[in-house]
């Protein structure tokens, strides 16, 4: 949950800001090229290895930044840093990798390419990028259901 | 200008890719900096997105929709010098509705893609991403293997 507290305007600015660095990295870096990354993807054929320094770019980059994050109490405009709470490695981490990976074999865009190249226009993208967001949701909403049986059913006598 | 004929280079890259990779991922890795530094949140575009879609909290939404309109704004931009970025060949629409699924459906049940896990979690050593990061590429590695094998390249 943000706080309530935190400038909302420079919170704005800064997600703005962060924004447009990431839409611009990822088309400078190919990420929003299919092709660029099937050819990354294929180590058996014509290996392309420009995702890999794409990737050892910004981890260099953020490594360092999380580094500075740990000797700060709060992040600059206020508010906690959200560290991802789960660590252990289980069946549904991997088991959603796995298919994440197919897909990203499959269509060459994750996330953050397919929502760049709505810019260029095509249904193919449109499509990609609904489908993602609606199946995400009914994932989600499944989740949810289990969660809630298994609860029940633990109380249950 | 190529790479030259290095065995790991079978791809034929071009030199220009070391720069464009470097870069746009420094950029990518800035962009994700800021977004910690200055809001304390993670840079995992697929929950950024999926929250943006169904949260129902004004401040919970407000910064992610300012933050995807700069993404799309962002690639608009860069598309100006890079003009490939936006313009390359897209999946077929089977292929795309069948792609969606699959991101859609790992994504959610991963908690994360190649920013979330991928950037911002190999960063900060965690176990879990890396167990993330080497299985989607693992997958994805062997989803393009099978696809030039039998199916002679996707779109």
């Amino acid at each position: 949950m943000s706080d309530p507290h935190a400038r909302p305007i420079a919170t704005a600015v800064g997600a703005g800001l962060g924004g447009l660095l990431f839409g611009a990295g990822l088309v400078i870096s190919g990420m929003t090229m299919p092709s660029k990354v099937q050819g990354f993807l294929d180590f058996a054929g014509a290996w392309d290895p420009s995702l890999m320094f794409v990737m050892g770019g910004a981890i260099a980059v953020h490594a360092v930044a999380y580094r500075i994050s740990l000797g700060r109490g709060a992040p600059l405009l206020g508010g906690v840093f959200r560290r991802p709470a789960l660590t252990k490695i289980d069946l549904r981490l991997l088991a959603g990798s796995a298919l994440f990976g197919v897909g990203w074999g499959l269509g060459g865009l994750c996330p953050g390419p397919a929502v760049v190249t709505l810019a260029g226009g095509t249904a193919s993208a449109l499509l990609f990028v609904g489908v993602m967001i609606a199946s995400s949701w009914l994932t989600g909403r499944l989740l949810d259901a289990r969660r809630a049986r298994n609860s029940l059913e633990s109380t249950s006598p | 200008m190529r790479a030259g004929p290095l065995p790991w280079n079978r791809g034929d890259m071009d030199a220009v890719w070391v720069w464009r990779g470097l870069a746009g991922g420094g950029l990518i890795g800035l962009s994700a900096s800021v977004l910690w530094l200055l809001n304390g949140h993670v840079a995992g575009i697929s929950g950024i997105v999926n929250t943006l879609a169904e949260t129902k909290v004004r401040s919970e939404r407000s910064w992610r929709a300012v933050f995807v309109a700069g993404l799309v704004l962002g690639g608009v931009l860069a598309s100006a010098w890079f003009s490939d970025g936006l313009s390359a060949p897209m999946p077929s629409w089977p292929m795309a509705a069948g792609a969606g699924v699959l991101v859609g459906v790992g994504t959610r049940l991963a908690n994360g893609c190649t920013s979330g896990h991928g950037v911002c979690g190999l960063s900060r050593f965690s176990g879990r991403s890396l167990a993330a990061t080497l299985t989607f590429i693992g997958t994805g590695a062997l989803t393009v293997f099978l696809l030039r094998a039998f199916g002679g390249g996707a779109s």
